[in-house]
């Protein structure tokens, strides 16, 4: 490559990473112009998830019977759809369901 | 005259209040400091309280107040003639918007961010607080009620933007399915939306949508009304990555967009203006410029919403002080830019005088159709968009900012109706609460009339209630500032000036209401004035009991006088 291609091919290059600096601050700069009104709304469903979710093991933990387990078959359609990440998550590469193979 | 000169003139004071007023009001009267430890950092929690970049901060803190109300107030007032109206949004940016917004920004920030509410209870009393929810249901029933005619008149009036109007509710779900489900890139996102909303403003150009004369036994507006109601309860009430949060978004970037439409429309077109200065044929029935023109134009010249927001989100989320100015100040600047476009288009965007008087025949004609029209002839020729298209895109702007306004509304009044059902021990559900704002909103609407007229007849009340949500605000910065011994007639200007005109318009409208008989909004009306006069006592007193208190020190202010760090960003 002559002198000239390389220095052409560098300025493209610096051109083309400067491009991608821009865009790459044009993107957080949309991401925070569209949560941060509704930060506080998804914390507060957050929240009552937990809840939710601490009742439940703490009712089994005090030998409540739970509401909840004579339902969870029904429910685990409604988990499926975040069960890859979560396998993943949890160290595990491949479904661990036989059942139920995402990957 | 010509309209580049009068955007000129108004552009330039606006940004000479933002450049050299509110670095006055920064350094001498605020005492901005940059070393000030904001909420956002002190407290930071990731939800509430995050710092945030300033022009980040001021996309979020200018989308929240900037709604329908800066177009709906000087489309109305132009009746009196452009220039009572020019002056009024241009001045009252400077020294009572700015003002204003800037200080609820300060005040709550050095109170960790506690909302102008709490405030109001530690500066003016229990009593001030009570008052503040009186003041803000009655704002947030009046909002609903009158922005839906605003849509329902736009809809019928402009039947092409009915199917951007609704498509754009289609594409704000898309949107939010493609962020949250598909994990789209946002820019890429962004774009698709804007050019989605923008095709189907084509779309609806060449397919509007009219109603027939009746329909289900209603008028169109009424039927439009209803619809308009029954879309909110459910946008309400849903989840609000759904609907709200994506429509939101998309509809800021639609004002920035609409915006620059404008403005860039007159900067090529420059068009004359032929509405008179000031009109001293005015139809028969308007009532006086005084105080009228004060309260009619809220928004875009000083408004108390916008103290809810400065001190309820905005604050907890200023990474440094002086940020303050850019994001308070420069705020109201926007609004104040988005009320002096109204202006333009409202009185330069006819042929002609007798044009302009034949829209302009009664008071509360014009409005919110005249601002489409005229500036739909503007964009028309100053980008050589066709008239028809212009108007859509324009009506379109409009509805989208009064709907996105009204559905928050009805959410957040859902909430008062909750908590006053916790207070007398009822406890009600989404669906019930919900349904009791909707009674009574369309109640209200319908007051006047089965043609909603109610919805429009209380906008002047509105204005009022406005103001008087600015009094409260502006006492309680009149007595911090008294409190801390700084110059206090930047405040009390402002405070004794939206006070006295907006009890001046309530006893005005007092006696139109009980000479026609109309009970409902003469109960509304002394309702407000007896909170207007109840903020006058409780802030004359508050102001004299500050005046012998033991002066204030904020804990980073030095000893000596005008010393304060403010006015560098």
């Amino acid at each position: 490559m002559s002198g000239a291609a390389g220095a052409r091919a560098a300025a493209v290059r610096r051109a083309a990473g400067a491009l991608r600096t821009r865009w790459r601050a044009l993107a957080e700069g949309l991401h925070e112009f569209y949560v941060g009104p509704y930060r506080r709304t998804f914390a507060k469903a957050q929240r009552d998830e937990d809840d939710l979710f601490r009742m439940l093991v703490m009712s089994e933990m005090l030998g409540v019977p739970n509401p909840a387990s004579y339902y969870t078959a029904e429910l685990l359609p409604v988990l499926y759809d975040g069960f890859h990440e979560w396998h993943r998550r949890m160290g595990m590469e491949r479904s661990p369901l036989e059942e139920y193979r995402c990957c | 005259m010509n309209s580049l000169i009068l955007a000129g003139i108004g552009v330039a004071m606006m940004i000479a209040g933002y450049l050299l007023y509110s670095r006055f009001l920064g350094r001498r009267v605020y005492r901005l400091s940059a070393s000030f430890r904001t909420p956002a950092h002190e407290l930071q929690d990731g939800v509430d309280f995050v710092p945030t970049n300033k022009f980040i901060l001021w996309g979020h803190h200018f989308t929240s107040v900037a709604g329908a109300a800066p177009i709906v107030g000087p489309a109305i007032a132009v009746i009196w003639g452009w220039l009572p109206a020019f002056l009024w949004v241009t001045l009252g940016t400077v020294f009572f918007a700015g003002m204003h917004d800037l200080g609820a920004l300060w005040a709550s920030v050095r109170h960790r961010g506690q909302s102008i509410g709490t405030l109001s209870a530690r500066y003016i009393g229990a009593r001030g607080s009570r008052l503040f929810l009186v003041v803000i249901f009655l704002l947030l029933l009046m909002v609903n009620a009158a922005f839906a005619v605003v849509i329902a008149g736009l809809l019928v009036s402009t039947p092409t933007a009915v199917l951007p109007t609704w498509g754009a509710l289609v594409v704000a779900v898309l949107i939010g399915q493609a962020i949250y489900r598909l994990k789209w890139s946002l820019p890429v996102v962004s774009m698709i939306g804007v050019a989605a909303l923008y095709g189907l403003i084509l779309l609806g150009d060449r397919f509007p949508v009219v109603l027939p004369e009746t329909v289900l036994g209603l008028s169109a507006t009424s039927f439009w009304i209803v619809v308009l109601f029954l879309y909110a309860a459910v946008a309400s009430t849903l989840p609000v990555w759904v609907l709200l949060q994506p429509r939101d978004y998309i509809n800021g970037l639609q004002l920035f967009i609409g915006l620059g439409l404008l403005y860039g429309s007159v900067l090529l077109f420059g068009p004359s203006i032929v509405a008179p200065a000031v009109n001293a044929n005015v139809p028969e029935g308007t009532p006086g410029l005084m105080p009228l023109l004060f309260v009619t134009i809220a928004c875009g010249a000083i408004s108390g919403f916008h103290g809810i927001v400065s001190s309820g989100t905005s604050a907890k989320q200023l990474d440094k002080e002086t940020d303050a100015r850019f994001v308070g100040y420069f705020g109201a600047v926007g609004e104040g830019l988005l009320a002096l476009g109204a202006i333009i288009a409202t009185t330069a965007g006819f042929r002609t005088l007798a044009d302009w008087e034949e829209v302009y025949s009664a008071f509360g004609q014009g409005g919110v159709g005249a601002f489409v029209d005229g500036g739909g002839a503007i964009l028309n020729a100053g980008l050589g968009l066709p008239t028809s298209l212009s108007s859509t895109i324009l009506a379109t702007m409009a509805v989208l900012f009064a709907a996105t306004t009204m559905d928050t509304g009805v959410r957040l009044q859902r909430f008062v109706v909750q908590e006053i059902g916790d207070l007398v021990g009822v406890k009600l559900g989404t669906v019930v609460a919900t349904a009791i704002v909707l009674v009574v909103c369309l109640g209200l609407t319908f007051s006047a009339g089965a043609d909603g007229s109610g919805g429009m007849l209380i906008w002047p009340l509105f204005g009022t209630t406005n103001q008087i949500l600015a009094g409260l605000t502006l006492s309680i910065l009149a007595v911090m500032l008294v409190r801390r011994r700084r110059p206090v007639l930047p405040a009390l200007v402002p405070l004794v000036f939206v006070l006295f005109v907006s009890v001046y318009a309530l006893l005005i409208q007092l006696g139109g209401f009980y000479r026609d008989g109309n009970w409902l909004l003469l109960v509304l009306d002394v309702i407000i004035l007896v909170a207007a006069l109840w903020v006058i006592v409780e802030a004359a007193v508050a102001l004299r009991r500050a005046r012998t208190a033991e002066p204030d020190l904020d804990e980073d202010e030095p000893a000596q006088v005008g010393t304060g760090g403010g006015g560098r960003e």
